[in-house]
């Protein structure tokens, strides 16, 4: 819900993301799909549209389609077909694109959301089809010309649609980012915005709670999961101000300007396309085979749902913690093998908040830590066993995230062993009620809170590394005393 | 020497292998015809170099005791198919100094078989045309001339140059497509045996698409026998085209038995159509007479799609070469025509490099394709497609092949029919129905017309059953005894 000035609106959001497929070769040639290729040295005359040259479907690509569309609990369309969607453009060679029209490959499915209070929420997907991407116009190089870059030309595109389920910015994101981990726990597709390997176009409407669907409009030319959110934030406050001053919302396509964060008509000539669509007559129609099918689905591996599910029920994690850890593979497996032998909880706690945190500071992602999953267990194997506080051990992992270096190596460089002697503890507490009698005075009259107080005083006369515990009872007899 | 052009392929290569002249030699002299023959415009491309180069492999080959099947044998080809290193057209403008850097299936499977590539032959532009006449390098010209009539004829098409060609004993054999009769109705405008074969026999992977779900790459010869040796190089499965069939290729030669007692020939009542010449008639009749002496038995039938299946076709067609020609947009190859916009150089290009057939084409596949259109037009077409294939697999429950004439007249004067499209379009008549059903179908030459114009008889088989079709063509030609020679050759052959 949006407060307008006049009340509140809902927004309606339906998102049709195009996801590369992972595969060495494009989707009907030979050609090879590496990203960040010189242009048009992986282009084979297929991709070129060269005279007489025709498609041949890679079924790697079908196989991909199949287990994303079974990891969507999706139906799998056992005939599907290619269409051609016929208009001109420089980097379309053929002049049209292949892609599934009236028969996609996967029909209905879901995609469930964790929602931050640990809730969960089902948007329905509405399908699935394989197409074609295009290739690159880049008008950036020559004030007068336009180059065109045809490596991307015919690699595999999952085109995944959804209804109109969603009803915020935040779910927006919350979808795209499950979506993503989905596709990555399959190996489907990298799911990456910013490289251009998934790609997401929203069409938001708003509506008076209860009301029909208002009209949409479709916003493109998005290249993060921010921006989109920004976008269709954006997009709503824009119609619900249309709608309150009396005006009509027109049925548009936007084009999204991240430097301004706002949204702006497409000019008219780029888009009225009538396609043209008609079955590819160079192709014949997909027939799979059921029991081929049912194989895929036994070979899925554990997607996010799964996980999570394990996550609570095996570690104990909270419902929200285990969608968390569970919504990214990389962020999953460092957890698991943190909480390999260890307290599972404390685990996720270092994990989600010490070791996540940081890279984040630092821009890393998991893959690129310094530190291991081994040394932090490690570490918090010196707490576990009493060799440093826990306090210590921020120290200490802060000194490893920016060296890499052994947790045992630092604490014994640095001398940091928590100090469980009762002797070397008792002169430190000792000490400290010696100066400040005017504090054990006020302590022994009542006021109870200075306990904090003292213990605070040792630690830092111990530079930390005295056994709390060891504190607690020594200064608890000595005030009592 | 001076008759090796008159050989057929069969006997040439009889020559060949008793050493009675080296494929030098019969490639010489068929460029010597060639070169004779360049008054008609057979070829887009003449290519003497290669040829010569080839026939010398051949020979050396020969020599080493290790020839292919069709070592030494000089073939014409379309100028549709694409040719590794040497110009390919498609007859058209646009296509404007294009040199593929690959060779098509169907003709890489020839060279590996050991023929000789003489040249490009002519065609309407992209194979849209039934007279060879819409071609960007002007019209291929008939070596058949009316009886005390001295105005060039159309040779047919749109593989009117390869069937040209053959007639002028300026080739021993060629090879066309034939989407809606491009094959059949030239070999009968030339008195030349021309097949096509079933969808998905051979590969049209390097061929110059004009409707994909129409075009079969298919033989033009002198005779049956030729016809069915050069299919069965050309044939079989291609990955590279997901349309081939996978299915073994036969030896269609080994076919040619001489027996057809027994096969039960279909008669389509629907054939008889109302403007139809009676010479045609009674040809057709003729051939019935033929195929019964020769044992088999006539059946009449019925084929009551056939009205609606030229109304189809030319929605079917120009529907799938509207896209297919869409590549053709001047920003990768062939003619570029620049403009202030990329939108104005796609019209100024496509304006420059197609020619009024093919805009018409165009037009009215994109047209049949907008929207609330395609309902109306290309689905509606693509239901009749069907209704007519149910007809032919009707039929063939009860008959092993179907005969009709192959064209409703004998070929017209260059420019006869060229400002009236639709009367142009009437020429594929009796041709479409295999092509929007797939089916193999073979025109045999079987008479002369009171104009002394060859006249020829289609046979169409059920799928993939091209034997009983060459089996039965050989029967028709033997009976029919057409042996006779065009004007230009009658001139005075070297």
């Amino acid at each position: 819900m949006i407060e307008g000035r006049t009340g509140s609106f809902e927004i309606v959001i339906g998102l049709e993301v195009h996801a590369q497929v992972i595969s060495r070769a494009k989707l009907f040639s030979g050609a090879a799909t590496r990203f960040g290729a010189e242009p048009n040295t992986e282009v084979s005359p297929i991709d070129a549209a060269f005279p007489g040259m025709l498609p041949v479907l890679n079924k790697f690509c079908v196989e991909q389609a199949v287990k994303t569309g079974l990891a969507l609990e999706a139906e799998i369309n056992l005939e599907s077909v290619f269409e051609r969607k016929n208009y001109f453009y420089p980097d379309l060679p053929p002049g049209y694109q292949i892609s599934q029209y009236q028969n996609p490959i996967v029909g209905g499915g879901r995609i469930i959301l964790d929602m931050p209070d640990g809730s969960s929420r089902a948007i329905r997907i509405t399908r699935l089809h394989l197409e074609q991407d295009a290739g690159k116009s880049l008008h950036d190089q020559d004030p007068r010309l336009t180059f065109v870059d045809l490596n991307r030309a015919g690699v595999a595109l999952m085109e995944i649609v959804s209804e109109p389920d969603l009803r915020s910015a935040e779910e927006v994101g919350i979808y795209l980012r499950k979506l993503r981990a989905i596709l990555r726990a399959l190996g489907t597709s990298n799911g990456n915005m910013e490289e251009g390997s998934m790609r997401c176009d929203a069409n938001v409407s708003v509506r008076r709670p209860g009301a029909a669907l208002g009209t949409r409009t479709e916003i493109k030319n998005v290249n993060s999961i921010r921006f989109l959110m920004q976008a269709v934030d954006y997009e709503a406050r824009r119609q619900i101000e249309v709608v309150e001053d009396g005006g009509r919302v027109l049925q548009e396509t936007r084009l999204f300007d991240s430097a301004r964060g706002t949204t702006r008509p497409m000019r008219s000539k780029e888009e009225a396309h009538d396609y043209r669509y008609f079955p590819d007559p160079d192709l014949v129609p997909l027939v799979l085979d059921r029991e081929w099918v049912e194989e895929l689905k036994r070979s899925l591996p554990e997607l996010p749902d799964a996980k999570k599910a394990r996550f609570v029920k095996n570690y104990g994690l909270s419902s929200s913690d285990a969608a968390f850890l569970a919504g990214d593979g990389a962020s999953a497996a460092y957890f698991e093998a943190t909480a390999q032998g260890r307290e599972a909880k404390t685990a996720a706690n270092w994990v989600m908040v010490e070791l996540l945190g940081a890279l984040n500071r630092k821009g890393l992602g998991i893959a690129g830590s310094p530190v291991s999953a081994e040394s932090l267990g490690r570490l918090i194997d010196l707490v576990s066993e009493g060799t440093i506080s826990g306090r210590i051990a921020k120290e200490v992992f802060a000194e490893m995230i920016e060296t890499g270096a052994d947790p045992g190596s630092i604490v014994k460089e640095k001398g940091l062993f928590q100090v469980s002697d009762a002797g070397v503890i008792e002169e430190a507490v000792d000490a400290v009620l010696r100066r400040e009698t005017d504090k054990v005075a006020q302590y022994r009259s009542g006021r109870e809170k200075l306990f904090g107080y003292f213990v605070g005083q040792v630690m830092r006369a111990t530079e930390g590394r005295a056994n709390p515990a060891l504190v607690n009872e020594l200064l608890r007899k000595k005030l009592a005393g | 020497m001076s008759s090796l052009t008159a050989l057929t392929l069969a006997e040439a290569r009889a020559g060949l292998e008793r050493k009675e002249f080296s494929a030098r030699e019969l490639t010489e002299a068929f460029l010597a015809a060639m070169a004779k023959a360049r008054p008609l415009n057979l070829f887009i491309t003449e290519t003497p170099e290669r040829a010569l180069q080839m026939a010398q492999a051949c020979d050396e080959r020969r020599r080493r005791g290790a020839p292919l099947p069709l070592d030494g044998i000089p073939i014409a080809v379309k100028d549709l198919f694409c040719t590794k290193g040497i110009l390919t057209t498609a007859a058209s403008r646009i296509l404007e100094g294009f040199t593929p850097s690959y060779e098509s299936t169907v003709t890489e499977k020839l060279w590996q078989s050991g023929a000789v590539l003489l040249g490009k032959t002519n065609c309407d532009e992209f194979a849209m045309g039934s007279s060879t006449t819409t071609s960007h390098f002007g019209p291929t010209l008939s070596a058949w001339r009316r009886a005390g009539d001295n105005r060039p004829l159309v040779a047919g098409g749109s593989s009117g140059g390869s069937a040209a060609a053959i007639a002028a004993h300026a080739a021993l054999g060629a090879i066309g497509t034939d989407t809606g009769g491009s094959i059949r109705q030239p070999a009968s405008f030339c008195g030349v045996v021309g097949i096509k074969p079933s969808y998905g026999r051979c590969s049209r992977w390097g061929v110059v698409a004009f409707a994909s779900s129409l075009d079969h790459p298919g033989p033009l010869a002198k005779t049956v026998r030729d016809a069915a040796i050069l299919l069965s190089a050309m044939a079989g499965h291609d990955p590279k085209d997901s349309t081939s069939a996978p299915l073994p290729v036969a030896d269609f030669e080994a076919a040619l038995t001489g027996e057809i007692k027994g096969l039960k020939i279909g008669i389509p009542a629907e054939y008889r159509v109302p403007d139809m010449p009676a010479e045609i008639d009674a040809l057709w009749q003729s051939g019935i007479a033929w195929l019964s002496e020769a044992g088999a038995e006539a059946v009449e039938i019925s084929l009551p799609m056939t009205r609606y299946a030229l109304p189809a076709y030319y929605i079917i067609a120009p529907a799938e070469a509207s896209s297919n020609l869409a590549r053709y947009d001047g920003v990768r190859f062939g003619l570029r025509v620049e403009g202030g916009s990329v939108d104005e150089m796609y019209e100024l290009t496509r304006a420059a490099g197609f020619g009024a057939e093919v805009r018409r084409r165009v037009l009215i596949g994109t047209y049949v394709l907008s929207a609330g259109y395609y309902e109306a037009y290309y689905l509606k077409a693509q239901r009749v497609r069907a209704l007519v294939a149910r007809d032919f697999a009707k039929a063939f429950e009860k008959v092993d092949l179907i005969l009709t004439p192959t064209a409703p007249s004998p070929a017209f004067a260059v420019g006869e029919k060229s400002d009236d499209p639709i009367a142009m379009y009437l020429n594929d008549v009796f041709t479409v129905t295999a092509d929007l059903a797939g089916l193999p179908a073979i025109s045999v030459p079987a008479g002369l017309s009171a104009e002394g114009l060859p006249l020829g008889l289609q046979l169409i088989g059920r799928a993939f059953a091209e034997e009983t079709v060459f089996r039965a063509a050989e029967v028709l030609e033997a009976a029919a005894g057409f042996h006779h020679a065009p004007a230009f050759l009658a001139s005075g052959e070297p």
